[in-house]
């Protein structure tokens, strides 16, 4: 199990007090009219799925509730850091 | 490559046994072959051997990173059945169960298919109904399953508890007879013999570090830790690390891969008879012919390439075996472990032609690819074999995710994850 940093909390806490929430920095379509097919695709469901580091949105549930972002090697399964949401992709 | 028959067995007696050839030879790699298979589980074996046996390319070379069948195919709960939802999964899941009824003889390699049957508990009203939804569709495709009240389950299975008093009453089941277990290490070590009997050329550690294209874009061949080898064709069954090999081509996927683990009792006489699933408790169990206890539920919440996870989710999912069957309680759990699996936003696997000329993929197939193992193999060959798909395996494109036309299978998960 990990231990996961939650940077709102500022607390060192067990992963089943946290929710994993999928690749981070995917920003919502600006003007989802305009997308084509392919920009759909590419939003909804294309993932990095990286052997390494990955950029991964965490939600401390059982909390203070709130997103942050994580970036974890995917071999080792180490997190490198956490950031706040809304804080450039590190 | 030696047949194995009653006769092999006394002949070999006679020379007290000193005298077995080896399963297949240990291959190195040639500068060129006719078609490449990347992953040596039971897929991408499975797939070299019907290139051989039924497609007639018989100079063909499977690559892995390990050891063979050291993957998800060593790594699995070994549980086959074709009780899915729609039409495109039923076909695609049936035919691999058709593959498995008769693979002994055809491999000359007992892969111990044992159709004990699948039997998937309801609890509550909406798996009533969910599974007798399933249940009419399937009749409806050809593929058997039937409803079972709480006494006919106990009777297919006795350790069941069917009291009205339990915390989750079981109200019915739906069971395939049909479905079963086999022996995940004898189904790679068979396709392993029969293939290289057949001329296929089977490589280890041998990693696959990059894909080279001509100027037509088309495949040339593969980059590897034991030099390049040349392959107007190259196919990739390399299941959680198949995102990593479709990067080498410029190609991103709809993938994720989870750690997905499962566990094993200590060896107990037989008690158990079939494969009992709880979508609604979580978890599923069989014996093993080694006595064993095989238990699985759901995969890990993040993406990852550990091939390990928590121990909260083992103790999730024994609390819910415990649950549905308390004489598990005061057994020793043996070994646990985990693998990658590969899933995708649908849940159905990928399987057919990739924008690159000459290379082809089988993948996606999440925590449920065991089962499909001989089909998805023969699929694979045939869509290699006639750079076009089969129609069984014609729905299950890359391009269903541009073009909206998914197959949505999520509800049909032995358990969800």
């Amino acid at each position: 199990m990990f231990l996961i940093h939650c940077p709102y909390c500022d607390e060192k806490r067990p992963e089943n007090e946290f929710a994993y929430a999928g690749e981070a920095h995917i920003a919502r379509p600006a003007d989802p009219s305009a997308l084509d097919d392919k920009d759909w695709e590419s939003y909804l469901y294309i993932r990095a799925n990286p052997r390494g580091r990955h950029h991964e949105r965490w939600r401390h549930i059982h909390g203070c509730g709130r997103f942050f972002n994580a970036v974890r090697d995917t071999v080792s399964d180490k997190f490198e850091s956490t950031y706040k949401a809304g804080e450039p992709r590190k | 490559m030696m047949r194995y028959s009653a006769f092999s067995l006394f002949a070999q007696a006679l020379k007290k046994h000193q005298d077995w050839p080896e399963f297949w030879p240990d291959a190195a790699p040639k500068p060129a072959y006719d078609a490449i298979i990347v992953g040596a589980g039971g897929h991408g074996l499975g797939a070299a051997y019907y290139l051989a046996k039924k497609y007639g390319i018989r100079n063909v070379a499977v690559i892995e990173k390990g050891w063979l069948g050291g993957g998800n195919t060593g790594r699995n709960t070994t549980i086959i059945r074709s009780n899915y939802l729609y039409d495109e999964s039923a076909h695609l899941y049936d035919h691999a169960v058709k593959l498995w009824d008769g693979l002994s003889q055809d491999l000359n390699f007992n892969v111990m298919y044992s159709k004990r049957g699948v039997m998937m508990l309801a609890h509550n009203v909406h798996d009533i109904q969910s599974f007798k939804r399933h249940i009419h569709a399937n009749r409806l495709n050809g593929v058997d399953n039937e409803w079972l009240t709480p006494e006919q389950a106990k009777a297919y299975c006795p350790p069941l508890n069917i009291s009205p008093d339990a915390r989750y009453p079981v109200l019915g089941a739906a069971l395939q007879r049909r479905g079963g277990t086999a022996r995940h290490d004898s189904v790679a070590w068979g396709y392993a013999r029969a293939a290289s009997g057949l001329g296929v050329d089977i490589i280890q550690n041998c990693a696959v570090t990059g894909i080279r294209r001509g100027s037509d874009g088309a495949v040339q061949g593969v980059e590897t830790t034991r030099g390049y080898i040349a392959a107007k064709k190259v196919g990739v069954s390399a299941a959680g690390n198949t995102s990593v090999i479709m990067d080498m081509a410029g190609l991103r996927f709809p993938l994720e891969s989870y750690p997905l683990q499962a566990l094993v009792s200590e060896p107990v006489k037989p008690v158990f008879p079939c494969v009992v699933m709880s979508n609604t408790v979580h978890a599923y169990m069989s014996q093993s012919d080694k006595g064993e206890l095989v238990i699985g539920a759901g995969t890990d919440q993040y993406v990852s390439y550990s091939q390990r996870g928590a121990l909260h989710i083992i103790e999730h999912t024994l609390a819910a075996i415990t649950e549905i069957f308390p004489f598990t309680a005061r057994m020793r759990m043996l070994r646990s472990w985990g693998g990658i699996v590969d899933v995708t936003p649908d849940r159905s696997p990928i399987l057919g032609k990739t924008p690159v000329p000459g290379l082809y993929v089988n993948c996606g197939w999440g925590t449920g690819g065991f089962k499909a193992t001989p089909g998805a193999g023969d699929l694979l060959a045939y869509t290699m074999a006639h750079d076009a798909p089969h129609r069984i395996n014609a729905p299950f494109t890359l391009e269903r995710f541009r073009t909206g036309r998914l197959i949505d299978e999520a509800a049909a998960a032995a358990v969800a994850h």
